[in-house]
């Protein structure tokens, strides 16, 4: 710091020469991060052409006919729902059972019975998405566990199958998510709820306060930052209701409540070759994704809380 | 009356039975968490070992009840697991060191606050982080740069992430100045300090980063689907047991539709059912992750400290 005050700055080019090496170690690197980040935004143009691959950008301009389309789309209104319904479902499952766990295991005073408690609940963190969904649906087979265990409970005469119960999709989403995360998102809370000073239980104790009022009184308010810091940062992804999953999930029989933005873009791209639409869709996702994170950083900053970007 | 729990006295039943409750609660819920999260794997374990068309049966939940490797040897040919596994491991390795070089270089180049292009180029790289031009852009990206159908789209595509970068940057910047700018003064290139200091001395930061390149490159399959489906050759292995999986979704579609006789005797023509062998595919491509998880975890307790930063 001293030596940056005190040398007497040389001019750009001259320092620039006598930098050469810190040059070439990041310039190929920030030139790669343009050529794969920013470069491929120019591919939007498509959303406003009639894409013809073999024409490439010569394609015919068609001004914002896509997204006119796009928004008197009843699969687009159908796919829209189905995304936001289940990044909400997501979201709040997601916040409350990590919550829930981590309050949970700060309790527990077994060290060792709570450290393999967290590491086994941390595991289907590592796993991809193609292995939870084989999991899943063998779980939800007409003759699978689930079916069983709500036979016992007595909550299904009949065993059913689960993927093809058009209503029960958004629902196997969110505690698929909450199973695979869970233990994984409890370690933030668990570090937040390491750093509230022993003291306060410990006088909260000799005043005769009992578990739950410890847990209402201490505990969350000391993990109040972290929950409100989180929640915006979540809300900026409200439109990610994720994609690997409900594309590895979704069937014919599930497919009004199973498809998704991301989806809907795939399929017509993919499958019928309509890139002009698909990238329209795409497009209109990643700018509201923007605008939302924009709003978020900007009341997470409000709220006197760390600035986000 | 005194009442004692786990060495605590207790003045009251009242608040002796809220603790007794309490720690049954504990309990059941670390007996949940431990049994919800490892039962799918045994179950799906199980099945994959038991005939597959004693399977269709059902009941099998907690042990095969005819043993067999059939679903194994099955797979084994059919989804060329030697090949996937090969592809799968280099591209996890490849991916795993280019990252890991080219991240803390430049971590290390944009750490150095004399840098005059120091600010242009991180906020380059760091709104990469919320940039994305969405699935088609990118896809034309990788077909002008002839990408597709090659082994290098698994690898040159991912070679940077704006979160690896910050998470090695706040690293490197707490090893103290002096260290450098001693080298400095004695005429060492940067090159040379990235190479002997600043690899050297990021290695817990970077075993942390490994862990987390290496669990999503094993874990990618949805590249393979976009450019190289016509590749077996490059098949990975989380592709092939996507591949089986959709068979599988297929067939359990096909199931609520075809009346059980026909179905049946559709299953026995073959030695093996779409959901034998999608069992079998799960283990296959989880038993990796299952063998190392134990020697990783000291790598990703320490690594969530500086992973919090901007999580």
């Amino acid at each position: 710091m001293p030596s940056a005050v005190l040398r007497k700055s040389p001019g750009f080019w001259k320092s620039l020469m006598t930098q050469r090496q810190l040059l070439w170690m990041s310039l190929p690197i920030v030139l790669y991060v343009i050529l794969f980040t920013y470069v491929p935004l120019a591919g939007w143009t498509m959303a406003f052409q009639d894409f013809k691959p073999a024409k490439g950008f010569a394609s015919l301009w068609v001004g914002v006919k896509w997204f006119k389309y796009l928004f008197s789309d009843e699969l687009f209104t159908m796919v829209m729902r189905n995304t936001l319904a289940m990044s909400f479902i997501n979201l709040v499952f997601g916040f409350a059972f990590a919550i829930g766990l981590a309050i949970t295991l700060n309790e527990v005073k077994a060290k060792r019975l709570k450290r393999f408690a967290q590491t086994i609940s941390y595991l289907p963190h590592f796993l991809s998405w193609v292995v939870v969904a084989g999991l899943v649906s063998t779980m939800l087979a007409s003759d699978g566990v689930f079916n069983i265990v709500l036979g016992w409970l007595g909550l299904a005469k009949e065993p059913k199958l689960w993927l093809g119960e058009p209503k029960a999709f958004w629902w196997i989403v969110g505690f698929t998510n909450v199973w695979k995360e869970v233990g994984w998102n409890t370690i933030i809370y668990l570090a937040a709820m390491s750093a509230i000073d022993p003291a306060l239980y410990e006088a909260a104790e000799i005043d005769g306060c009992g578990r739950l009022s410890k847990i209402r009184n201490i505990t969350l308010p000391g993990i109040k930052p972290t929950i409100i810091v989180l929640l915006i940062m979540n809300l900026g992804w409200i439109m990610e209701s994720g994609f690997e999953i409900q594309y590895l999930l979704r069937n014919g029989m599930n497919a009004d409540y199973s498809q998704s933005i991301d989806i809907y873009v795939v399929n017509y791209g993919m499958r019928q070759g309509n890139y002009s639409l698909a990238t329209a869709g795409g497009m209109f996702k990643s700018v509201v994704n923007i605008l939302l994170l924009l709003t978020a950083n900007w009341v997470s900053g409000k709220l006197g809380e760390e600035k986000l970007v | 009356m005194t009442l004692r729990l786990g060495g605590k006295l207790y003045l009251s039943t009242r608040s002796y039975l809220a603790e007794a409750g309490f720690s049954v609660y504990k309990a059941v819920v670390l007996t949940a968490i431990v049994l919800i999260t490892l039962y799918p794997f045994w179950n799906t374990l199980v099945i994959s070992l038991n005939q597959a068309v004693d399977t269709t049966r059902g009941g099998i939940y907690l042990w095969p009840r005819i043993w067999t490797f059939q679903n194994y040897k099955s797979i084994w040919v059919t989804a060329n697991i030697p090949n996937a596994l090969f592809i799968s491991v280099a591209r996890a390795v490849s991916s795993t060191i280019l990252n890991l070089f080219l991240t803390t270089m430049l971590a290390y180049a944009l750490s150095r606050r004399e840098f005059v292009l120091r600010r242009p180029f991180t906020m380059i790289v760091l709104l990469s982080m919320y940039v994305n031009a969405g699935l088609f852009p990118n896809y034309f990206l990788i077909r002008s740069l002839h990408l597709n159908g090659t082994f290098w789209v698994y690898i040159i595509p991912s070679m940077i992430s704006a979160f690896n970068f910050i998470v090695i940057r706040t690293f490197i910047k707490t090893i103290p100045d002096s260290i450098f700018e001693s080298a400095r003064i004695d005429g060492t290139g940067d090159f040379r300090i990235f190479r002997s200091f600043v690899l050297p001395l990021c290695k817990p930061v970077l075993a942390t980063v490994a862990l987390f390149v290496a669990v999503g490159a094993w874990n990618a399959w949805f590249d393979t689907l976009l450019y190289n489906s016509n590749k077996p050759e490059l098949f990975t292995l989380q592709y092939q047991l996507m591949a089986l999986l959709q068979q599988s979704m297929n067939q359990s579609r096909s199931a609520a539709d075809i009346n059980t006789a026909g179905m049946a005797a559709n299953i026995i023509a073959s030695t093996v059912t779409p959901i034998s062998i999608r069992a079998a595919g799960t283990i296959f491509a989880t038993a990796p992750i299952l063998m190392v998880y134990p020697f990783l975890q000291k790598y990703f307790v320490v690594g969530l400290n500086v992973g919090s930063i901007k999580e």
